[in-house]
């Protein structure tokens, strides 16, 4: 543009003046466009804000004891409380880990170390991406034609697995990133004093990655924690605590999405209190990542 | 200085070992997928001694060394052709695991690569993985003793080996590569990233260490290779051709390589006519 | 026991030993389990892919093309056509990629190129972290309850003023498009701020120094280098925060009135695939279910496409950057 233009001229006779000008063009639209930047950064952070203040004053104001033991209540019935849900919503998150890690960490350790650049590992590395944009309803509707179908009952099992469906690419990308960042070094070191393969990873590779692991790890046992599509038609609901893993089972998230809905005060009231309490879940899980991954070994 | 012409088919003249061979590298050639990285290289570790590798960058000296205890086998591309002799056993035999290998031919790396664990387990880790019966601790001693770094780490043993300083680290992986007593060690340019006191320090550690082992010394340092190495060989490159293929130039006595070397390209490089 | 010729020849002081049989076995069991679970992600993307294909095939069959062009969804008639779904999908994808697209790619900005001290980045970051981290029917309570009685005098006065113009044409009767595109707008905006962000500290410094060097403003260099050098990983970011769009599904069924429609109006009521499927599915009978897997592969081909097609364009700007390999 001519500007740049002006800086390649010859200089004239008379200095052109060297100090700023505020009232210039260049200036200006410099000063302009840096407000633009922080409105946008400012309007971004609105809503979290916004969600932040809703979650405390309207659900702090309903969470106690009995909101977090009580069964949710019926229609025109006062009081109730959603603590049957939490402990589906942990039941289930704890069967996708329990199903999710081992099989990701497994896959992160063929994808990173074993054998990177196989054809199995690229197939594998690429479906895992599509994996994490794939809608997480669909794992549900996946999970209802494979388990609640063949079984003839939603189940905790059912929900369980679909979340374990959406959480298997994320644990497995994760822990990949996080056993590549293991300096090529510290390996051939290991590889260079006799270790086998199973060696090199368990006595070094996962060690010195373990803080990484557990960050994306973690990350993704939130992300599951806050899921609500895949266990609409797996888990359903249920009004009741649990008894058995092969029964209809009550989550946090669907009880607000049935609960925000309803015509009734203290129904929505609950549905604040449980999304404080899902919230404060899901952030717990986050500041336990960082904390975990603060620890990272040194290079 | 010989014409390319000449240097592309050169074949360096048989060295004569005058003692015992422990590991016998007969490279033919050495490939990492099209690029062919080393050819026609007889090199032969004797034993007690330490044998030097010179040359210029991209020579391949280190490659022949990582050959050596078949670390380059970590690369897909790479493909060997040719025998390392080892006790008269073929390391590229087929039978042969490298694993194996790996355990009765140590290596020490370029850069310093402690393991992200304490200094006492880092030392620890090859008796533990070699299944180590006897006293641990002793063991453990004696290697940070001979690596001669026993005196700063003695009351932080439990430390991470990352903590120490690069020369410290250093010394650190040789302790480790010499806690279970390998036949042949394997030295990368272990002094190429320590400040002169730590490589005067290691040197002398080599003179040592090679009472009890046989040592392959690979350095970019002349002066190096002249204190510690009993033999040199000296590697060339090709530049002909569009390639960069690395061969054995000339190898005998460290003092024959640097006051008499037979061949022209030697004279100059060990004059630093070249680098 | 391991082929081992060397214990005997080598010097009798070493304690080397080769690994034994246990450990071979070990490293043997291990690398096969490991290769198993790789391929098990394999299996099991073919594996979703069958059950849905073959669960929607009797609809497949019944239906046709036609399932794809047509405008109903009656139970009773047994009529089930996804057009108005498929449009507001896109629709609200759309239009949260333009909110949320423009305020990720203008954060990114803000974060990477020298606008705040470190500190202040490192709280703006964790902000949009933690907007990402926001379960999706939080939002969905937050649209019903705070965002729509908000935008509605709004909504209100610009139908009144402006209401011959096509996307002010409806009155906002609660659930609508413009709520559920905010909605989505804030959820994806961390995913296109994060990759955006990244695409800007790939590039390398001395591009920047170079630019500077000319005697560049800050903004013409952010405009006119840094822009367009990040391009390729901006527009990968937005591919993928419209792909992520598409299959959002619990706070759209909240706030988009999951009625079949057909409107440019931003005000009007709509229905995306995915709420079909979380609003229709728990009460649907056999003939209707069949109909919803119609659905949920339809779903599955769009995402499948855009995620591939965004996956496509990352690639090729860390390729750009890195070097071919």
């Amino acid at each position: 543009m001519n500007h740049l233009d002006e800086q390649v001229l010859p200089p004239q006779f008379d200095l052109p003046s060297l100090e700023r000008n505020a009232f210039e063009w260049r200036a200006l639209k410099n000063t302009l466009l840096t407000g633009f930047v922080w409105l946008l950064a400012v309007i971004a952070s609105i809503p979290l804000f916004s969600v932040i203040y809703m979650l405390v004053v309207e659900g702090g104001a309903r969470l106690d004891l009995e909101a977090i033991t009580a069964l949710p209540p019926a229609g025109f019935e006062m009081g109730g409380g959603f603590g049957n849900a939490i402990v589906g919503t942990l039941v289930m998150v704890g069967i996708a880990a329990a199903i999710s890690i081992p099989l990701g960490t497994m896959a992160a350790i063929y994808l990173a170390i074993l054998d990177p650049s196989s054809k199995l590992a690229t197939t594998s590395r690429f479906l895992a991406k599509v994996l994490t944009g794939f809608p997480s309803i669909l794992a549900g509707v996946f999970i209802y034609a494979v388990l609640v179908v063949t079984t003839g009952t939603y189940s905790a099992w059912a929900g369980g697995v679909a979340l374990a469906v959406l959480m298997l690419p994320t644990v497995t990308l994760a822990a990949e990133e996080a056993m590549k960042q293991v300096p090529q070094k510290m390996k051939d070191a290991a590889f260079g004093m006799g270790c086998t393969n199973t060696q090199v990873i368990m006595k070094v590779v996962l060690p010195t990655g373990l803080p990484g692991i557990l960050t994306g790890v973690i990350l993704a046992v939130a992300g599951a924690a806050g899921e609500s599509a895949p266990l609409l038609f797996t888990a359903l609901f249920s009004n009741y605590y649990m008894a058995e893993l092969a029964e209809p089972t009550a989550s946090l998230s669907i009880l607000i999405y049935n609960f925000s809905g309803m015509p009734f005060d203290n129904q929505i009231e609950l549905a604040w209190a449980a999304s404080l309490v899902l919230v404060m879940i899901v952030l717990i899980f986050n500041v336990l990542a960082r904390v975990v991954g603060k620890s990272k070994f040194k290079d | 200085m010989n014409n390319q012409s000449e240097l592309d088919t050169f074949i360096a003249d048989k060295y004569e070992p005058q003692g015992p061979v422990v590991l016998d590298c007969q490279v033919n050639n050495i490939y990492y997928g099209d690029f062919r990285a080393v050819r026609d290289t007889n090199i032969p570790v004797e034993k007690n001694k330490v044998t030097g590798f010179i040359g210029p960058s991209g020579c391949g000296k280190s490659t022949v060394l990582r050959s050596m205890n078949r670390m380059n086998d970590l690369i897909d591309s790479f493909r060997f052709d040719g025998q390392i002799h080892y006790h008269n056993q073929d390391i590229y035999s087929k039978k042969v695991d490298a694993v194996v290998v790996r355990r009765y031919i140590g290596m020490v790396f370029q850069l310093p690569n402690p393991f992200s664990m304490s200094i006492y387990d880092n030392v620890a880790f090859g008796l533990r993985l070699n299944r180590f019966k006897g006293d641990e601790e002793e063991m453990v001693v004696r290697a940070l003793e001979r690596a001669a770094i026993w005196n700063d780490v003695k009351d932080k043993l439990n430390n991470s080996g990352l903590s120490l300083s690069g020369g410290q680290q250093q010394r650190l992986c040789i302790a480790r590569a010499i806690a279970t007593e390998p036949d042949v060690l394997l030295m990368d340019e272990p002094c190429s990233a320590l400040d002169p006191i730590a490589t005067r320090q290691i040197e002398e550690l080599m003179i040592e260490l090679k009472q009890h082992y046989s040592v392959a010394l690979v350095t970019h340092n002349m002066q190096q290779a002249t204190r510690v190495a009993d033999v040199t060989a000296f590697m060339g490159v090709d530049i002909s051709k569009g390639g960069r293929t690395g061969h054995l130039v000339e190898m005998g006595d460290t003092q024959q390589i640097f006051e008499d070397p037979r061949q022209k390209l030697t004279q100059a490089y060990v004059r630093g006519e070249f680098s | 026991m391991a082929y081992d010729p060397f214990k005997s020849a080598s010097s009798a002081r070493t304690l080397s030993a080769p690994p034994s049989a246990s450990d071979y076995l070990k490293d043997a069991t291990f690398r096969a389990f490991a290769y198993f679970c790789a391929l098990s992600i394999l299996l099991l993307v073919g594996y979703i892919v069958f059950e849905l294909g073959s669960q929607a095939m009797p609809a497949i069959k019944t239906h046709g093309l036609g399932f794809v062009t047509g405008t109903t969804w009656d139970t009773n008639e047994e009529v089930f056509g996804v057009l108005p779904e498929i449009w507001g999908t896109l629709y609200s994808s759309l239009l949260a990629l333009l909110i949320g697209g423009g305020l990720g790619v203008g954060i990114a900005i803000f974060l990477t190129q020298g606008f705040v001290h470190a500190k202040i980045e490192v709280t703006f970051r964790t902000i949009i972290e933690l907007l990402a981290a926001i379960p999706s029917v939080v939002y969905g309570l937050w649209g019903i309850y705070v965002l729509i009685p908000l935008l509605r005098p709004g909504a209100e006065w610009l139908h009144e003023k402006l209401g011959w113009f096509p996307l002010f044409g409806t009155e906002l009767s609660g659930p609508g498009l413009a709520p559920a595109a905010l909605v989505l707008a804030i959820m994806i905006l961390p995913t296109v701020a994060a990759i955006s962000a990244d695409a800007f500290r790939r590039i390398p410094y001395k591009v920047k120094e170079a630019a500077y060097g000319m005697g560049a403003t800050k903004w013409e260099v952010i405009l006119k280098v840094m822009l367009p050098t990040a391009s390729s990983g901006i527009l990968a970011g937005m591919v993928l925060g419209f792909g992520r769009a598409l299959g959002e599904t619990m706070a759209l069924a909240m706030l988009i009135g999951n009625v079949n429609n057909i409107s440019v109006s931003l005000f009007a009521p709509a229905n995306t695939l995915a709420s079909l499927l979380a609003s229709t599915f728990p009460e649907a009978g056999q003939m209707e279910i069949q109909a919803l897997m119609y659905a949920a592969l339809v779903l599955l081909v769009i995402t499948f496409i855009v995620n591939v097609a965004g996956l496509a364009v990352q690639q090729y700007t860390m390729r750009k950057f890195e070097g071919k390999k």
